[in-house]
């Protein structure tokens, strides 16, 4: 990451600024986007996503901190100076105009010819699939068809960035993943950038290189998702991330004997031998009292000989199993890849292996180990 | 409408016939009445039989008021000019400045923003004899009583809030991300105006503009007070048939068939942008 496409530096957005109903959207944000990079920034209702996505854009002003694409200061230009493309979550296409026309409309001021731009359309239409609705009029479409002549209007144009709110939240799962891989490949293939926003993990995985989390205006993590999924940052990443969410549990630390003991509540303890953890993470273990552990419902496995739990549902979902017990005085999922015959009711012995294992700071909720290594 | 059965459709016929007739008699009387003398309008019992005649056209356009005792000019063709050029320039000023206030108010939340458009608004609620005096007297003084300019200025109180309340709901209607979509794609925020925002109103603000006119057009009180004989719309100028020597009914119904007619014409015309315009609320942004 030698030069970097896209810079935000320390970017505050703050509305109403001095008033009644202030609202601080976007805390001190920094990051940086590389040539060619897929980004997802990823998060719930709220948590500024979209807020930063329009600062790009222009169509917020960053209240404070800068915004550098292909090393010019952008945040203080018009959004026409800008260099970026859109394509919104509400659709916006003109209403007066075809879908053809709305999708050429972006080339408009490009020195295209006229066979030229409708060669454009057209392959932006069959990569789409809505070649059958070219000719129709925004009003009479689906809002799924909406969704896709929108962002073939912005993917069609030359354009330094691609911002991508809320890209494919209208289409039916199947057409969702074919369109999934053809984008991706689209932007792959001509080397574009591009910044997506959602609240759908399996799109940010698919699409993005590096997805960033954020919650409540704060960049929680900016990183593949891979790492996301195998090293977050935090407690909030952590929980956030991946489906069904980490099962956490509070625990108190105890080392003795060549022994390194998690005391759960309900008297359950997680006994390990200390070598399969670092000895700088068994340093840093002996000062904390209390921790909070956290394991994926995928790494939790089950065993004759594991601690003990009660289930309270099981549900086969078509290709896994997710069983919800009463455990450690709260309550544990696990996955299992078959049709798993627990009945609600009966005891089934859990077993967490020391590598399955997320600590975080019970106070901060910042990560100190994954896997038996420091974070 | 095709899922009716044939009585609902001749009920539904007879409805509509019924207040068509409730609202269209006195015009259609009026109109009857402008082809009459006023020997056969006042006859007892009235009858729809008569001689048709154009003798009341012909005496407006003229300028001449032949009553059966003694002739006199009067100038309704003027009047008729002066409530078209009323009309359309105080219409044309108030779209001028409205239509770009309506969207600064619509788009741009500023400080005192909704204070101002309120303040706007509130020319309406005040009876017009309130700010006349006043406005009479200073008129006087810096030379604006009695001049189109002077008349066309007061008749924004009329047009201007009018065109500026009706226009921004049609602004705030289209999705900004459409007008966002548009600067995006290396546009200014003038030419978004343009392009964008003005044509999608367009139709907003044709209502807006037709409903500015006929409250224009009808206005009575600013030019009784503020205008001398030669600056009269027509609204006042109907007075004059009321003469010495009796209510000509034949001419003021053939001025009144006269007056409405560039009303009537630019309703019908703008008809189809008024539904386009109703209809705008089901555009999905």
């Amino acid at each position: 990451m030698s030069e970097a496409k896209l810079q935000l530096e320390a970017v505050d957005k703050i509305y109403n600024a001095g008033g009644a109903r202030q609202v601080h959207a976007v805390r001190s944000l920094d990051m940086t986007v590389a040539p060619g990079e897929i980004v997802a920034l990823l998060g719930s209702s709220g948590c500024g996503k979209t807020s930063t996505l329009r600062m790009i854009a222009g169509f917020e002003e960053a209240t404070r901190g800068s915004i550098r694409l292909d090393g010019r200061e952008i945040h203080r230009l018009a959004p026409a100076k800008r260099n970026v493309a859109m394509a919104f979550e509400g659709y916006s296409l003109y209403p007066p105009l075809t879908v053809r026309e709305n999708i050429a409309f972006a080339l408009k001021s490009s020195s295209l010819s006229k066979t030229a731009v409708a060669e454009r359309v057209g392959e932006m239409a069959h990569m789409l699939e809505i070649e059958d609705v070219l000719d129709r009029y925004p009003s009479s479409i689906s809002g799924g068809q909406q969704q896709r002549a929108s962002l073939g209007r912005a993917l069609i144009r030359d354009a330094g960035l691609y911002l991508l709110d809320e890209p494919m939240g209208q289409l039916e799962p199947q057409l969702r993943a074919l369109l999934r891989g053809r984008i991706k490949f689209y932007i792959k293939e001509r080397g574009l950038t591009a910044i997506l926003v959602t609240h759908d993990q399996t799109e940010a995985n698919a699409l993005a290189d590096r997805i960033a989390v954020m919650e409540d205006g704060v960049l929680q993590q900016f990183d593949s998702p891979a790492h996301l999924k195998d090293r977050p940052a935090n407690l909030f990443t952590g929980t956030f991330i991946g489906e069904p969410p980490m099962n956490v549990f509070e625990a108190e630390v105890r080392a003795d004997s060549g022994r390194l003991r998690f005391g759960l509540s309900g008297g359950v303890v997680l006994d390990y031998a200390e070598e399969e953890f670092s000895e700088a993470l068994r340093r840093t273990l002996a000062q904390k009292l209390r921790v909070t552990l956290g394991v994926r419902p995928h790494a939790v496995r089950l065993a004759a000989e594991g601690a003990p739990a009660e289930v309270t549902a099981n549900q086969w979902l078509g290709d896994q199993t997710h069983i919800a017990a009463r455990f450690a005085g709260g309550s544990i999922v696990t996955v299992e890849h078959h049709h798993a015959p627990y009945a609600k009711g009966e005891t089934i012995g859990v077993v967490l292996g020391s590598a399955d294992l997320h600590v975080f700071d019970s106070q901060t909720g910042a990560a100190i180990s994954h896997g038996g290594a420091l974070a | 409408m095709d899922h009716m059965s044939p009585i609902e459709r001749w009920l539904r016929g007879i409805a509509l016939t019924v207040v068509v007739l409730f609202f269209m008699f006195p015009i259609f009387w009026i109109v009857l009445m402008s082809l009459q003398t006023n020997e056969t309008i006042l006859r007892s019992p009235p009858s729809m039989v008569f001689e048709p005649t154009f003798g009341n056209y012909v005496a407006i356009i003229a300028g001449r008021l032949d009553s059966n005792v003694a002739s006199m000019g009067i100038a309704f063709m003027d009047n008729l000019w002066n409530s078209i050029l009323l009309s359309v320039g105080s219409v044309a000023v108030a779209l001028l400045l409205g239509v770009p206030a309506a969207y600064a108010f619509a788009r741009h939340k500023f400080r005192g923003s909704e204070e101002v458009a309120f303040t706007l608004l509130s020319f309406r609620f005040a009876p017009p004899l309130l700010v006349l005096l006043p406005l009479s007297l200073y008129f006087q003084q810096i030379g604006l009583a009695n001049t189109y300019l002077g008349l066309i200025w007061v008749y924004q109180l009329i047009c201007l809030p009018l065109i500026l309340w009706i226009v921004r709901g049609y602004f705030e209607d289209i999705s900004p991300d459409l007008e966002h979509a548009y600067r995006i794609a290396g546009h200014s925020w003038l030419s978004t105006f343009r392009r964008i925002a003005l044509p999608l109103a367009g139709p907003g603000i044709a209502a807006a503009g037709l409903l500015a006119f006929i409250f224009a057009w009808n206005n009575f009180i600013f030019a009784l007070v503020l205008a001398s004989a030669d600056k009269q719309p027509v609204t006042v100028g109907a007075l004059a048939f009321v003469t010495a020597s009796g209510i000509q009914y034949g001419q003021i119904a053939a001025a009144i068939v006269l007056s409405i007619a560039p009303t009537l014409a630019l309703a019908l015309y703008a008809q189809r942008y008024l539904v386009e315009g109703l209809s705008l609320g089901a555009v999905k942004g």
